[in-house]
């Protein structure tokens, strides 16, 4: 799957992006969020602290949230990679279409890694009440302070899926 | 909107005209003149005057000159243009203003976002706009039916006649164009309109939850390269020497150099450049700011507010009122340096040629950034093209009086002369300065026997953001900052006998604007202090305002409003504490409600906010009451949290960890209620957040009888003992 680092510590890396594959010629230490935005142009995904501590850079991995800016994008070879971009085909994920509806973005930087958490949350646990929804979205920063619309849209895209979940 | 990365899009912007190519007939002659020239009538698209373009599809672009930073201005103004256009809202498309003086703010001359002025600045503007365009595409269709003009109207995309013929927008594009421009187009009285006043959705939110909006940091160009810059560690400091060789020994680091704001290491990306930065050898001299520290400024400001100032305002005789007072209540508040702390980080994108300069990235201040990446580059400014991307937050500090972030990205490309995109770290961002200025305020007020207030007298110490900056002309008023004394000088109580003075520090932390500026200081101190004299006076603190404001309808409006909604008269559970501020700012009225309990621990939980509202004409009331929550939340950040310091000159804080935010798990629950208005619009983005701080720090003294007078608010002292 991988050949050998070359003088520069360069790996050829496989990745498995929202679904299609990736070859990414890296250092094996580069923290995932950089391979996504600058090897792969998938800027969906957002730097906000670099130590995991905001959430901007949330992606799913295996379909678990994690912080890319503090995950190795060795660690994320031969495990699927889901970015904002690949969470549905056409951005009417139950969570995507809830924050349509209920206008929760601002600025919308921090967006990317709120609905990638919130998705991540869904999957697991398709009727959060507004503990869980605390346990699962506090540490994802909003600076424009939409915290207000993020529960209301969480509770919104729960009933999106009860009536059907994915258009698609 | 995000459109902008596109390369054909580039290209197009390239060689086609200033606004992308299409007839201009120009709203006004030098708007005319400024973007006719260059104009020719390409791709069908016709450009109706310099914000808005009908394609033959009858797409309708408008050109926003106000950038987007959360506040919602790429909805707000198509609303304007569209009330009067008569256009399908869905074929409305929003694209950046290049820079040119015909999309100067209406009321500054330059072109930029900021003092919560978007809507006030176009409200007449483009409605016009749409007017004007409207009645061309009508007098286009009249014309093609040789019929009168006034049998014809317009909906919906559409000329209709009373005959029942119809053209749309796209097919009477080309004649409209050849029309002549209508003089004195009416406008809608407000009870016809159809758009303003409506909650319109966003048309920035499908983008922004699919991962297709571009802000500066997602802009990408063939070649370009990553650098990230050394800062010295002490502002004003300057690199003595260095040592490149460990960085450029790093994979991927192709140059280091020394640019005027530092070392700046260049990459094929973040990672190689932060790696190489790690590995610098910088010496620095750390200039004349190594022994700064706030504590020792903490003490230097509290002597001088002891000392009287520069006079603001000055009714009466305060000092004697304070003499001959039957009781006396004096009070010392500080507030610290805050950071904007923007989600996305600074950043700016440059590809510099030896004719010219290309900028991309967030700004809130076209004007400035324009001529001073000029001047960096050593171009004239018509070689100098800005493309406004998407902010992920402004807050004010993407209006930087010396463009700091986009000077230094020209001052880098120059020394590699690559097109290169300088990213700046959190800790970067977080240390890089330009902060909201710390703040010591002495204030005095005067009681007579029957608790009438009778006499304020409020000193206010902290460094002037606008003293040696281009502004300063302009925004002091016989030595005073009026940005330092706003909020309090204006003070709509009415009182018989004020003053208020000013001491403006120089001192070496760069200071600036952020989001509410001197309000956000002024309004914690006087409305935090009006309740320390409504409990001296023995009164109710809501009835205590409310009895000063007979000559402030608007103000007593809302502060009634919010008293009435937040049910001001029913006893809260005895764990919960109630607290009211009253503020006007950026023109609008706001009074806030919040509901408090303070846990053991002394940690404060803010349970409810009820927001009262009258910023005169609304275009949109859900982006109304989402800046009130955002405003809510930006004040209540800095109440609880905030706080910049300095020992040995060093910030000493670098990023979300020291620097918390407001979480999810804190948020109250706000409620937000807009009075009714048909007053010219006012501000909307600012002016949530003063009132917030000192209501929740007057909840805290209802509750637990501590009052505050510091921010952040300190557990410690809230911890039952």
């Amino acid at each position: 799957m991988t050949k050998k680092l070359d003088e520069q510590n360069f790996l050829e890396l496989k990745l498995t992006v929202n679904r299609k594959e990736f070859t990414v010629n890296v250092q094996p230490d580069t923290p995932l969020l950089w391979v996504i935005r600058e090897n792969l142009g998938l800027t969906g995904t957002k730097y906000g602290c670099g130590i995991a501590l905001c959430g901007a850079c949330t992606v799913h991995l295996n379909g678990e949230a994690v912080r890319s800016c503090r995950t190795p994008v060795s660690d994320a070879v031969g495990k699927q990679i889901t970015t904002i971009e690949g969470l549905s085909d056409d951005g009417t994920h139950p969570v995507q279409r809830a924050w349509i509806e209920d206008e929760v973005p601002q600025c919308g930087y921090c967006h990317s890694g709120q609905i990638m958490t919130a998705a991540a949350l869904l999957a697991e646990n398709p009727k959060p009440t507004d503990a869980d929804i605390d346990d699962a979205m506090s540490d994802n920063i909003c600076r424009c302070g939409t915290y207000q619309r993020i529960r209301r849209a969480i509770h919104r895209a729960t009933e999106i899926l009860a009536e059907g979940g994915l258009k698609k | 909107m995000s459109e902008i990365l596109n390369l054909s899009r580039r290209d197009f912007l390239k060689t086609g005209s200033i606004i992308g190519g299409g007839l201009v007939l120009g709203f006004s002659l030098p708007v005319r003149q400024a973007l006719g020239q260059a104009a020719g009538n390409k791709g069908g698209a016709f450009a109706m005057n310099a914000f808005v373009r009908i394609s033959s599809d009858g797409t309708v672009t408008i050109v926003a000159n106000h950038s987007e930073m959360g506040q919602g201005v790429y909805t707000s103004l198509p609303m304007l243009v569209a009330e009067e256009l008569e256009c399908d809202w869905t074929k409305i498309k929003v694209e950046s203003a290049p820079v040119n003086p015909a999309y100067n703010h209406t009321e500054w001359g330059i072109q930029g976002t900021g003092g919560s002025t978007s809507v006030a600045s176009e409200w007449e503007r483009l409605r016009t706009v749409g007017a004007t365009a409207r009645e061309m595409l009508v007098a286009a269709a009249a014309d093609t039916w040789k019929v009168a003009k006034e049998t014809c109207h317009a909906e919906n995309g559409k000329v209709v006649s009373s005959s029942g013929q119809s053209l749309t927008y796209g097919q009477l594009v080309d004649k409209a164009a050849r029309m002549p421009l209508p003089k004195d187009v009416k406008l809608k009285d407000p009870s016809q309109f159809k758009v303003i006043g409506q909650s319109v959705k966003r048309l920035d939110t499908p983008e922004k939850t699919n991962g297709k909006a571009i802000f500066g940091l997602d802009v990408n160009l063939p070649g370009m390269l990553v650098a990230l810059i050394e800062r010295p560690p002490v502002f004003g400091g300057k690199v003595q020497s260095f040592k490149p060789d460990k960085a450029k020994a790093v994979p991927g680091v192709k140059e280091v150099v020394q640019v005027p704001s530092g070392i700046a290491v260049v990459a094929t990306g973040f990672w190689p450049a932060s790696i190489g930065r790690e590995a610098l050898e910088i010496v620095w001299d750390e200039g004349p700011n190594a022994n700064l520290s706030t504590d020792g400024m903490r003490e230097q400001y509290a002597s001088l507010a002891r000392t009287s100032g520069k006079v603001s305002r000055k009714e009466g005789n305060a000092e004697k009122a304070l003499q001959e007072a039957a009781s006396v209540i004096s009070s010392q508040y500080e507030v610290p340096y805050l950071a904007h702390a923007t989600m996305e980080p600074l950043n700016c994108v440059v590809d510099l040629r030896p004719d010219s300069c290309e900028i991309w990235t967030g700004t809130q201040f076209q004007t400035a950034d324009w001529s001073a990446a000029a001047q960096a580059a050593g171009l004239k400014p018509e070689q100098v093209k800005i493309h406004t991307t998407l902010l992920g937050g402004g807050f004010g500090r993407r209006a930087n009086p010396q463009s700091d972030f986009v000077v230094q990205a020209v001052q880098v490309a120059k020394a590699i002369k690559k097109p290169v995109k300088v990213i700046w770290t959190r800790e970067d961002d977080m240390k890089g300065g330009w902060y909201r200025p710390m703040w010591y305020d002495q204030i005095s007020g005067a009681l007579d026997a029957k608790g009438n207030i009778i006499g304020l007298h409020h000193t206010i110490v902290g460094q002037s953001i606008m003293l040696g900056t281009p502004f300063e002309s302009a925004m002091m008023v016989d030595g005073v900052d009026v940005t330092s004394v706003e909020g309090s000088t204006d003070t709509p109580y009415k009182i018989p006998n004020i003053l208020v003075d000013l001491h403006s520090l120089r001192i070496g932390v760069p200071v600036q604007w952020w989001r509410s500026v001197g309000h956000s200081h002024n309004a914690f101190v006087v409305e935090s202090f009006m309740d320390e004299l409504a409990h001296a006076a023995g009164k109710d603190p809501y009835e205590f305002r409310r009895s000063l404001l007979s000559k402030a309808p608007r103000h007593r409006a809302v502060l009634e409003l919010a008293a009435e909604k937040a049910s001001w008269d029913t006893p809260l559970p005895k764990e919960r504490g109630r607290g009211i501020a009253l503020h006007k700012s950026f023109g609008s009225f706001i009074a806030q409600v919040a509901e408090v309990s303070v846990s053991p621990k002394g940690d404060v939980q803010v349970h409810r906010v009820v927001c009262a509202v009258d910023c005169g004409s609304v275009v949109n009331p859900d982006t109304v009451a989402a800046q009130m929550e955002s405003g809510i939340v930006f004040g209540l950040t800095a109440a609880l949290y905030g706080a910049i310091t300095l020992k040995n000159g060093r910030v000493q804080q670098s990023n979300f960890n020291n620097y918390p935010m407001l979480a999810l798990n804190e948020m109250p629950r706000v409620e937000v209620h807009i009075v009714q208005s048909t007053e010219k619009p006012t501000g909307v983005g600012e002016p949530g957040v003063p009132p917030i701080a000192p209501a929740v720090a007057n909840a805290i003294f209802a509750l637990t009888g501590k009052r505050i007078r510091r921010l952040p608010i300190s557990s410690d002292e809230l911890k039952k003992a």
